[in-house]
Protein backbone atom coordinates (compact mmCIF):
# COMPACT_ATOMS: atom_id res chain seq x y z
CA UNK A 1 0.00 0.00 0.00
CA UNK A 2 1.33 3.42 -0.83
CA UNK A 3 0.29 6.82 -1.94
CA UNK A 4 -1.41 8.10 1.21
CA UNK A 5 0.00 11.56 1.73
CA UNK A 6 -1.39 14.36 3.89
CA UNK A 7 -0.88 17.83 5.20
CA UNK A 8 -0.61 17.56 8.98
CA UNK A 9 -1.64 20.12 11.60
CA UNK A 10 -0.16 18.99 14.95
CA UNK A 11 -1.85 21.53 17.26
CA UNK A 12 -0.20 23.37 20.15
CA UNK A 13 -0.65 20.77 22.88
CA UNK A 14 1.31 18.32 20.73
CA UNK A 15 4.35 20.46 21.49
CA UNK A 16 3.76 20.14 25.22
CA UNK A 17 1.26 18.31 27.37
CA UNK A 18 0.24 15.87 24.62
CA UNK A 19 3.64 15.33 23.02
CA UNK A 20 3.07 11.57 23.29
CA UNK A 21 -0.08 11.92 21.17
CA UNK A 22 1.87 13.72 18.47
CA UNK A 23 4.78 11.27 18.48
CA UNK A 24 2.56 8.17 18.59
CA UNK A 25 0.35 9.59 15.83
CA UNK A 26 3.40 10.02 13.62
CA UNK A 27 4.55 6.49 14.48
CA UNK A 28 1.15 4.93 13.67
CA UNK A 29 0.89 6.85 10.40
CA UNK A 30 4.36 5.69 9.45
CA UNK A 31 3.44 2.09 10.22
CA UNK A 32 0.31 2.44 8.06
CA UNK A 33 2.20 4.11 5.21
CA UNK A 34 0.47 7.46 5.67
CA UNK A 35 2.93 10.21 4.88
CA UNK A 36 2.48 13.39 6.93
CA UNK A 37 3.86 16.82 5.94
CA UNK A 38 3.56 19.48 8.64
CA UNK A 39 1.74 22.65 7.60
CA UNK A 40 4.63 25.15 7.33
CA UNK A 41 4.72 27.70 10.16
CA UNK A 42 1.29 26.65 11.42
CA UNK A 43 -0.26 28.71 14.21
CA UNK A 44 -2.81 28.11 16.98
CA UNK A 45 -6.44 27.58 15.89
CA UNK A 46 -7.59 29.65 18.89
CA UNK A 47 -9.31 26.65 20.45
CA UNK A 48 -12.34 27.32 22.69
CA UNK A 49 -11.16 30.71 24.01
CA UNK A 50 -11.26 32.20 20.50
CA UNK A 51 -14.79 31.12 19.59
CA UNK A 52 -15.93 32.14 23.07
CA UNK A 53 -14.71 35.68 22.31
CA UNK A 54 -15.72 36.15 18.67
CA UNK A 55 -16.57 33.93 15.72
CA UNK A 56 -14.73 35.99 13.10
CA UNK A 57 -11.58 36.05 15.23
CA UNK A 58 -11.84 32.28 15.70
CA UNK A 59 -12.35 31.71 11.97
CA UNK A 60 -9.42 33.97 11.10
CA UNK A 61 -7.05 32.08 13.41
CA UNK A 62 -8.05 28.79 11.78
CA UNK A 63 -8.19 30.20 8.26
CA UNK A 64 -4.56 31.33 8.43
CA UNK A 65 -3.71 27.64 8.66
CA UNK A 66 -6.22 26.51 6.04
CA UNK A 67 -4.69 29.05 3.63
CA UNK A 68 -1.29 27.54 4.33
CA UNK A 69 -2.66 24.09 3.48
CA UNK A 70 -3.87 25.53 0.16
CA UNK A 71 -0.40 26.97 -0.41
CA UNK A 72 0.90 23.39 -0.10
CA UNK A 73 -1.34 22.65 -3.07
CA UNK A 74 -3.55 20.39 -0.98
CA UNK A 75 -7.23 20.36 -0.14
CA UNK A 76 -7.13 17.95 2.80
CA UNK A 77 -5.48 18.34 6.22
CA UNK A 78 -5.28 15.92 9.13
CA UNK A 79 -5.11 16.80 12.80
CA UNK A 80 -5.05 14.51 15.83
CA UNK A 81 -6.87 17.02 18.08
CA UNK A 82 -10.70 17.25 18.10
CA UNK A 83 -10.63 20.88 19.22
CA UNK A 84 -8.34 21.91 16.35
CA UNK A 85 -10.52 19.79 14.06
CA UNK A 86 -13.72 21.51 15.13
CA UNK A 87 -12.20 24.94 14.65
CA UNK A 88 -10.70 24.17 11.25
CA UNK A 89 -13.94 22.62 10.01
CA UNK A 90 -16.09 25.39 11.46
CA UNK A 91 -13.95 28.09 9.84
CA UNK A 92 -14.10 26.43 6.42
CA UNK A 93 -17.84 25.85 6.79
CA UNK A 94 -18.81 29.34 7.97
CA UNK A 95 -16.54 31.11 5.51
CA UNK A 96 -18.68 29.73 2.69
CA UNK A 97 -20.95 32.60 3.71
CA UNK A 98 -19.62 35.63 1.87
CA UNK A 99 -20.37 38.26 4.48
CA UNK A 100 -18.82 36.17 7.24
CA UNK A 101 -15.78 35.34 5.10
CA UNK A 102 -15.26 39.05 4.44
CA UNK A 103 -15.24 39.74 8.19
CA UNK A 104 -12.82 36.91 8.97
CA UNK A 105 -10.57 37.73 6.01
CA UNK A 106 -10.43 41.40 7.02
CA UNK A 107 -8.41 40.25 10.05
CA UNK A 108 -5.88 38.36 7.91
CA UNK A 109 -2.87 39.41 5.86
CA UNK A 110 -3.90 37.07 3.06
CA UNK A 111 -7.48 35.87 2.57
CA UNK A 112 -8.55 32.21 2.77
CA UNK A 113 -10.46 31.28 -0.34
CA UNK A 114 -12.02 28.07 0.91
CA UNK A 115 -11.74 24.49 -0.21
CA UNK A 116 -9.81 22.73 2.54
CA UNK A 117 -11.36 19.76 4.29
CA UNK A 118 -9.99 18.98 7.73
CA UNK A 119 -10.30 15.46 9.09
CA UNK A 120 -9.08 13.71 12.20
CA UNK A 121 -6.24 11.24 11.94
CA UNK A 122 -8.73 8.72 13.33
CA UNK A 123 -11.10 9.35 10.44
CA UNK A 124 -8.33 9.04 7.86
CA UNK A 125 -7.19 5.71 9.32
CA UNK A 126 -10.76 4.37 9.21
CA UNK A 127 -11.65 5.75 5.77
CA UNK A 128 -8.41 5.69 3.82
CA UNK A 129 -6.48 2.78 5.34
CA UNK A 130 -9.49 0.72 6.36
CA UNK A 131 -10.09 -1.65 9.22
CA UNK A 132 -9.05 -4.73 7.27
CA UNK A 133 -5.66 -3.30 6.43
CA UNK A 134 -5.17 -2.26 10.07
CA UNK A 135 -6.08 -5.77 11.25
CA UNK A 136 -3.69 -7.30 8.75
CA UNK A 137 -0.90 -4.99 9.94
CA UNK A 138 -1.15 -5.95 13.62
CA UNK A 139 1.94 -7.82 14.72
CA UNK A 140 1.45 -7.76 18.50
CA UNK A 141 -2.21 -8.07 19.43
CA UNK A 142 -3.19 -6.44 22.73
CA UNK A 143 -4.59 -9.73 23.96
CA UNK A 144 -6.57 -9.64 27.16
CA UNK A 145 -6.50 -5.88 27.60
CA UNK A 146 -9.93 -4.58 28.62
CA UNK A 147 -10.46 -1.02 27.51
CA UNK A 148 -13.18 1.63 27.39
CA UNK A 149 -13.09 3.84 24.31
CA UNK A 150 -13.85 7.45 25.20
CA UNK A 151 -14.34 9.88 22.31
CA UNK A 152 -15.06 13.10 24.15
CA UNK A 153 -17.76 15.54 23.24
CA UNK A 154 -16.73 17.17 19.97
CA UNK A 155 -15.03 14.48 17.88
CA UNK A 156 -18.38 13.64 16.28
CA UNK A 157 -20.67 16.52 17.23
CA UNK A 158 -22.52 18.31 15.87
CA UNK A 159 -23.01 15.63 13.19
CA UNK A 160 -23.82 18.08 10.36
CA UNK A 161 -20.41 19.68 10.82
CA UNK A 162 -18.23 16.75 11.81
CA UNK A 163 -19.77 14.30 9.33
CA UNK A 164 -18.05 11.22 10.73
CA UNK A 165 -19.21 8.24 12.74
CA UNK A 166 -22.26 8.28 15.03
CA UNK A 167 -22.76 11.41 17.19
CA UNK A 168 -24.20 9.51 20.16
CA UNK A 169 -22.55 6.14 19.82
CA UNK A 170 -19.34 6.41 17.80
CA UNK A 171 -17.52 3.16 17.01
CA UNK A 172 -14.33 4.08 15.12
CA UNK A 173 -12.01 3.72 18.11
CA UNK A 174 -13.86 0.67 19.42
CA UNK A 175 -13.31 -1.08 16.10
CA UNK A 176 -9.68 0.02 15.86
CA UNK A 177 -8.95 -1.26 19.37
CA UNK A 178 -10.69 -4.52 18.56
CA UNK A 179 -8.59 -4.80 15.42
CA UNK A 180 -5.56 -4.23 17.65
CA UNK A 181 -6.63 -7.25 19.69
CA UNK A 182 -8.02 -5.53 22.79
CA UNK A 183 -11.33 -6.36 24.44
CA UNK A 184 -13.49 -3.26 24.08
CA UNK A 185 -16.17 -2.90 26.74
CA UNK A 186 -19.44 -1.08 26.09
CA UNK A 187 -18.87 2.37 27.64
CA UNK A 188 -22.08 4.35 28.08
CA UNK A 189 -20.39 7.76 28.47
CA UNK A 190 -18.47 7.74 25.18
CA UNK A 191 -19.42 11.30 24.23
CA UNK A 192 -20.05 12.88 27.66
CA UNK A 193 -17.93 15.95 28.40
CA UNK A 194 -14.88 15.49 30.70
CA UNK A 195 -14.89 19.05 32.03
CA UNK A 196 -13.00 20.48 29.06
CA UNK A 197 -10.80 23.47 29.77
CA UNK A 198 -12.35 24.31 33.15
CA UNK A 199 -9.62 22.35 34.94
CA UNK A 200 -7.77 25.57 35.71
CA UNK A 201 -10.53 28.16 36.38
CA UNK A 202 -13.16 25.77 37.83
CA UNK A 203 -11.39 22.59 38.97
CA UNK A 204 -14.48 21.58 40.95
CA UNK A 205 -16.49 21.30 37.73
CA UNK A 206 -13.87 19.29 35.86
CA UNK A 207 -13.22 16.99 38.82
CA UNK A 208 -16.91 16.11 39.02
CA UNK A 209 -17.32 15.36 35.32
CA UNK A 210 -14.07 13.42 35.02
CA UNK A 211 -14.85 11.45 38.17
CA UNK A 212 -18.08 10.26 36.60
CA UNK A 213 -16.18 8.94 33.59
CA UNK A 214 -13.53 7.23 35.70
CA UNK A 215 -16.09 5.69 38.07
CA UNK A 216 -18.10 4.34 35.15
CA UNK A 217 -15.02 2.95 33.43
CA UNK A 218 -14.09 1.16 36.64
CA UNK A 219 -17.64 -0.10 37.10
CA UNK A 220 -17.75 -1.78 33.70
CA UNK A 221 -14.41 -3.44 34.40
CA UNK A 222 -12.15 -1.40 32.14
CA UNK A 223 -8.44 -1.64 32.94
CA UNK A 224 -7.67 1.36 30.81
CA UNK A 225 -9.37 4.21 28.98
CA UNK A 226 -8.52 5.00 25.38
CA UNK A 227 -8.87 8.60 24.19
CA UNK A 228 -8.43 10.67 21.05
CA UNK A 229 -8.35 14.14 22.61
CA UNK A 230 -5.48 15.92 24.41
CA UNK A 231 -7.82 17.69 26.80
CA UNK A 232 -9.81 14.55 27.70
CA UNK A 233 -6.56 12.68 28.23
CA UNK A 234 -5.19 15.44 30.45
CA UNK A 235 -8.31 15.66 32.58
CA UNK A 236 -8.51 11.91 33.06
CA UNK A 237 -4.78 11.22 33.51
CA UNK A 238 -2.96 14.27 34.89
CA UNK A 239 -6.02 15.32 36.90
CA UNK A 240 -7.01 11.78 37.94
CA UNK A 241 -6.12 12.49 41.58
CA UNK A 242 -8.33 15.60 41.61
CA UNK A 243 -11.23 13.51 40.29
CA UNK A 244 -10.48 10.82 42.87
CA UNK A 245 -10.49 13.37 45.69
CA UNK A 246 -13.87 14.62 44.50
CA UNK A 247 -15.29 11.09 44.33
CA UNK A 248 -13.77 10.09 47.67
CA UNK A 249 -11.98 7.15 46.14
CA UNK A 250 -8.65 6.24 44.57
CA UNK A 251 -8.16 5.54 40.89
CA UNK A 252 -5.31 3.83 39.13
CA UNK A 253 -6.65 3.78 35.58
CA UNK A 254 -4.15 4.36 32.77
CA UNK A 255 -5.47 6.69 30.06
CA UNK A 256 -3.92 6.03 26.66
CA UNK A 257 -4.15 7.83 23.35
CA UNK A 258 -5.54 5.36 20.83
CA UNK A 259 -2.40 5.90 18.78
CA UNK A 260 -0.23 4.62 21.63
CA UNK A 261 -2.07 1.30 21.83
CA UNK A 262 -2.45 0.99 18.08
CA UNK A 263 1.26 1.77 17.72
CA UNK A 264 2.11 -1.03 20.15
CA UNK A 265 -0.05 -3.48 18.20
CA UNK A 266 1.48 -2.38 14.91
CA UNK A 267 4.98 -2.90 16.30
CA UNK A 268 5.97 0.77 16.10
CA UNK A 269 9.23 1.62 17.87
CA UNK A 270 8.35 1.94 21.53
CA UNK A 271 10.42 5.06 22.02
CA UNK A 272 8.05 6.89 19.68
CA UNK A 273 4.93 6.00 21.67
CA UNK A 274 5.73 8.02 24.79
CA UNK A 275 4.23 5.51 27.22
CA UNK A 276 6.54 6.93 29.89
CA UNK A 277 4.80 10.32 29.50
CA UNK A 278 1.54 9.04 30.98
CA UNK A 279 1.01 10.16 34.60
CA UNK A 280 -0.81 6.98 35.65
CA UNK A 281 1.65 4.22 34.90
CA UNK A 282 0.41 1.77 32.27
CA UNK A 283 2.95 -0.87 33.34
CA UNK A 284 0.47 -3.15 35.10
CA UNK A 285 -1.96 -3.15 32.17
CA UNK A 286 0.73 -3.66 29.57
CA UNK A 287 2.35 -6.52 31.43
CA UNK A 288 -0.73 -8.71 31.28
CA UNK A 289 -0.97 -9.21 27.51
CA UNK A 290 2.75 -9.60 27.23
CA UNK A 291 3.06 -12.20 29.97
CA UNK A 292 5.44 -14.89 28.86
CA UNK A 293 6.55 -12.71 25.98
CA UNK A 294 8.20 -9.38 26.43
CA UNK A 295 7.74 -6.70 29.05
CA UNK A 296 6.58 -3.78 26.96
CA UNK A 297 7.25 -1.07 29.47
CA UNK A 298 10.91 -1.82 29.90
CA UNK A 299 11.77 -1.20 26.31
CA UNK A 300 13.12 -4.71 25.82
CA UNK A 301 11.72 -4.93 22.33
CA UNK A 302 14.11 -4.21 19.54
CA UNK B 1 -37.80 32.35 41.54
CA UNK B 2 -37.88 35.97 40.43
CA UNK B 3 -41.12 37.26 38.99
CA UNK B 4 -40.58 39.15 35.76
CA UNK B 5 -42.80 41.87 34.33
CA UNK B 6 -42.38 40.69 30.74
CA UNK B 7 -44.03 43.58 28.97
CA UNK B 8 -42.01 46.17 30.87
CA UNK B 9 -38.64 44.45 30.48
CA UNK B 10 -38.92 42.98 26.96
CA UNK B 11 -35.86 44.10 24.98
CA UNK B 12 -36.70 43.61 21.31
CA UNK B 13 -33.28 44.80 20.20
CA UNK B 14 -31.61 42.12 22.34
CA UNK B 15 -33.70 39.36 20.73
CA UNK B 16 -32.93 40.66 17.26
CA UNK B 17 -29.20 40.86 17.98
CA UNK B 18 -29.02 37.33 19.38
CA UNK B 19 -30.81 36.03 16.29
CA UNK B 20 -28.64 38.02 13.86
CA UNK B 21 -25.31 37.18 15.52
CA UNK B 22 -26.10 33.47 15.95
CA UNK B 23 -27.99 32.99 12.69
CA UNK B 24 -30.62 31.08 14.69
CA UNK B 25 -34.36 31.53 14.98
CA UNK B 26 -34.81 31.50 18.75
CA UNK B 27 -38.61 31.47 18.37
CA UNK B 28 -38.35 27.83 17.26
CA UNK B 29 -37.60 26.72 20.83
CA UNK B 30 -40.72 25.11 22.30
CA UNK B 31 -39.17 24.35 25.68
CA UNK B 32 -38.95 20.56 25.36
CA UNK B 33 -35.97 20.60 27.74
CA UNK B 34 -33.84 18.18 25.73
CA UNK B 35 -30.87 20.56 25.88
CA UNK B 36 -31.01 20.82 29.65
CA UNK B 37 -31.50 17.08 30.06
CA UNK B 38 -28.32 16.36 28.14
CA UNK B 39 -26.23 19.29 29.37
CA UNK B 40 -23.38 17.98 31.55
CA UNK B 41 -23.03 21.41 33.16
CA UNK B 42 -26.55 21.88 34.48
CA UNK B 43 -25.33 21.10 38.00
CA UNK B 44 -23.00 24.11 37.85
CA UNK B 45 -25.35 26.49 36.02
CA UNK B 46 -27.37 29.15 37.80
CA UNK B 47 -29.89 29.07 34.92
CA UNK B 48 -30.40 25.84 32.91
CA UNK B 49 -29.86 26.19 29.18
CA UNK B 50 -33.50 25.65 28.19
CA UNK B 51 -34.48 28.48 30.52
CA UNK B 52 -31.82 30.71 28.98
CA UNK B 53 -33.50 30.02 25.63
CA UNK B 54 -36.84 31.07 27.12
CA UNK B 55 -35.33 34.22 28.64
CA UNK B 56 -33.86 35.11 25.25
CA UNK B 57 -37.30 34.72 23.66
CA UNK B 58 -38.69 36.97 26.39
CA UNK B 59 -36.05 39.60 25.68
CA UNK B 60 -34.57 39.47 29.17
CA UNK B 61 -31.18 40.92 28.31
CA UNK B 62 -29.93 41.61 31.79
CA UNK B 63 -30.99 38.28 33.29
CA UNK B 64 -29.29 36.41 30.45
CA UNK B 65 -26.08 38.39 30.16
CA UNK B 66 -25.47 38.47 33.90
CA UNK B 67 -25.86 34.72 34.44
CA UNK B 68 -22.98 32.36 35.20
CA UNK B 69 -24.11 29.61 32.89
CA UNK B 70 -22.97 31.31 29.70
CA UNK B 71 -19.39 31.27 31.03
CA UNK B 72 -19.56 27.62 32.09
CA UNK B 73 -20.81 26.20 28.79
CA UNK B 74 -18.00 24.09 27.30
CA UNK B 75 -19.51 23.99 23.79
CA UNK B 76 -19.74 20.20 24.11
CA UNK B 77 -22.47 20.34 21.43
CA UNK B 78 -24.84 18.02 23.27
CA UNK B 79 -27.67 20.60 23.11
CA UNK B 80 -27.07 21.40 19.45
CA UNK B 81 -26.91 17.71 18.52
CA UNK B 82 -30.13 16.84 20.36
CA UNK B 83 -32.36 19.84 19.65
CA UNK B 84 -35.44 18.49 17.84
CA UNK B 85 -35.85 21.80 16.03
CA UNK B 86 -32.24 21.98 14.86
CA UNK B 87 -31.43 25.09 16.81
CA UNK B 88 -27.68 25.52 17.24
CA UNK B 89 -28.01 26.15 20.97
CA UNK B 90 -24.27 26.02 21.64
CA UNK B 91 -23.77 28.77 19.09
CA UNK B 92 -26.35 30.91 20.88
CA UNK B 93 -24.50 30.34 24.18
CA UNK B 94 -21.30 31.45 22.42
CA UNK B 95 -22.99 34.59 21.09
CA UNK B 96 -24.38 35.38 24.55
CA UNK B 97 -20.91 35.39 26.07
CA UNK B 98 -19.64 37.56 23.22
CA UNK B 99 -22.37 40.05 24.13
CA UNK B 100 -21.77 39.69 27.87
CA UNK B 101 -18.09 40.38 27.34
CA UNK B 102 -18.75 43.45 25.19
CA UNK B 103 -21.30 44.80 27.64
CA UNK B 104 -19.08 44.34 30.66
CA UNK B 105 -20.61 41.29 32.34
CA UNK B 106 -18.19 38.59 33.49
CA UNK B 107 -19.81 36.62 36.26
CA UNK B 108 -17.21 33.86 36.11
CA UNK B 109 -14.15 36.08 36.15
CA UNK B 110 -11.62 33.25 36.40
CA UNK B 111 -13.00 31.60 33.28
CA UNK B 112 -12.72 34.88 31.39
CA UNK B 113 -9.18 35.48 32.67
CA UNK B 114 -8.18 31.96 31.63
CA UNK B 115 -9.52 32.45 28.09
CA UNK B 116 -7.93 35.91 27.86
CA UNK B 117 -4.60 34.51 29.04
CA UNK B 118 -4.84 31.77 26.42
CA UNK B 119 -5.44 34.23 23.60
CA UNK B 120 -2.74 36.54 24.91
CA UNK B 121 -0.34 33.61 24.58
CA UNK B 122 -1.47 33.01 20.98
CA UNK B 123 -1.09 36.72 20.19
CA UNK B 124 2.45 36.83 21.60
CA UNK B 125 3.86 33.56 20.32
CA UNK B 126 1.60 32.35 17.52
CA UNK B 127 1.12 29.08 19.36
CA UNK B 128 -0.08 28.52 22.89
CA UNK B 129 2.73 28.37 25.41
CA UNK B 130 1.14 26.25 28.13
CA UNK B 131 3.45 27.07 31.06
CA UNK B 132 3.32 30.78 30.23
CA UNK B 133 -0.46 30.70 29.99
CA UNK B 134 -0.73 29.16 33.46
CA UNK B 135 1.75 31.66 34.88
CA UNK B 136 -0.22 34.59 33.48
CA UNK B 137 -3.50 33.18 34.79
CA UNK B 138 -2.00 32.76 38.26
CA UNK B 139 -0.57 36.27 38.14
CA UNK B 140 -3.87 37.85 37.09
CA UNK B 141 -6.08 35.93 39.51
CA UNK B 142 -3.70 35.71 42.45
CA UNK B 143 -4.64 32.04 42.75
CA UNK B 144 -1.08 30.93 43.42
CA UNK B 145 -2.07 27.44 44.48
CA UNK B 146 -3.68 26.68 41.09
CA UNK B 147 -2.77 23.13 40.14
CA UNK B 148 0.20 23.14 42.52
CA UNK B 149 -0.72 19.52 43.32
CA UNK B 150 -0.12 18.59 39.69
CA UNK B 151 3.47 19.80 39.54
CA UNK B 152 5.00 16.61 40.96
CA UNK B 153 2.91 14.59 38.49
CA UNK B 154 3.77 16.46 35.32
CA UNK B 155 7.24 17.89 35.84
CA UNK B 156 9.04 14.50 35.86
CA UNK B 157 7.30 13.67 32.57
CA UNK B 158 9.37 16.35 30.94
CA UNK B 159 6.70 17.36 28.50
CA UNK B 160 5.66 20.77 29.75
CA UNK B 161 7.81 23.05 27.60
CA UNK B 162 9.48 25.83 29.54
CA UNK B 163 10.11 27.98 26.47
CA UNK B 164 7.55 29.25 23.93
CA UNK B 165 7.72 27.98 20.35
CA UNK B 166 8.14 31.09 18.28
CA UNK B 167 6.77 30.94 14.75
CA UNK B 168 7.90 33.00 11.78
CA UNK B 169 4.44 34.49 11.39
CA UNK B 170 4.48 36.03 14.88
CA UNK B 171 3.96 39.57 13.58
CA UNK B 172 1.19 38.33 11.30
CA UNK B 173 -0.56 36.76 14.31
CA UNK B 174 -0.20 39.92 16.38
CA UNK B 175 -1.81 41.85 13.54
CA UNK B 176 -4.87 39.55 13.54
CA UNK B 177 -5.48 40.50 17.16
CA UNK B 178 -4.67 44.15 16.56
CA UNK B 179 -7.19 44.40 13.70
CA UNK B 180 -9.75 42.60 15.80
CA UNK B 181 -9.26 45.06 18.68
CA UNK B 182 -9.60 47.99 16.27
CA UNK B 183 -12.82 46.62 14.77
CA UNK B 184 -14.25 45.97 18.24
CA UNK B 185 -13.35 49.51 19.25
CA UNK B 186 -15.20 50.94 16.23
CA UNK B 187 -18.38 48.92 16.58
Amino acid sequence: MSGLSYAYYPGCSGLGTSSEYDSSTRAVCKALFMELSDVPDWSCCGSSPAHAVDHALSAALSARNLARVRAMDRDDVLTPCPSCLTNLRTADHRMRDEAFAARANSLLDAPYKGGVRARSVLQAIVEDVGMEMVRASVVRPLKGMKVAAYYGCIMNRPPELMAFDDPEHPMAMDLLMEAAGATVLPFPLKVECCGASFGVPRPDVTARLSARLLLTAREIGAEAIVTACPLCQMNLDLRQNQAARFAGTAFEIPVFYFTQLLGLALGAPEGSLGLDKLCVSPARVLEAPAAGETNLTQGSRS
Amino acid sequence: MDVLDLSASYDADFVARVQAESGQNTALCYQCGNCTAGCPYTFAYDIPVSRIMRLVQAGQRRAVLSCRSIWLCATCESCTTRCPNDIDVARIMDVLRHMARREGFATERNVKVFWDSFLDSVRRHGRVFEAGLLARYVFLTGRFWTDADLAPRILPKNKLGLKPHAIKGQAEMAKIFQRFAEQEGRS
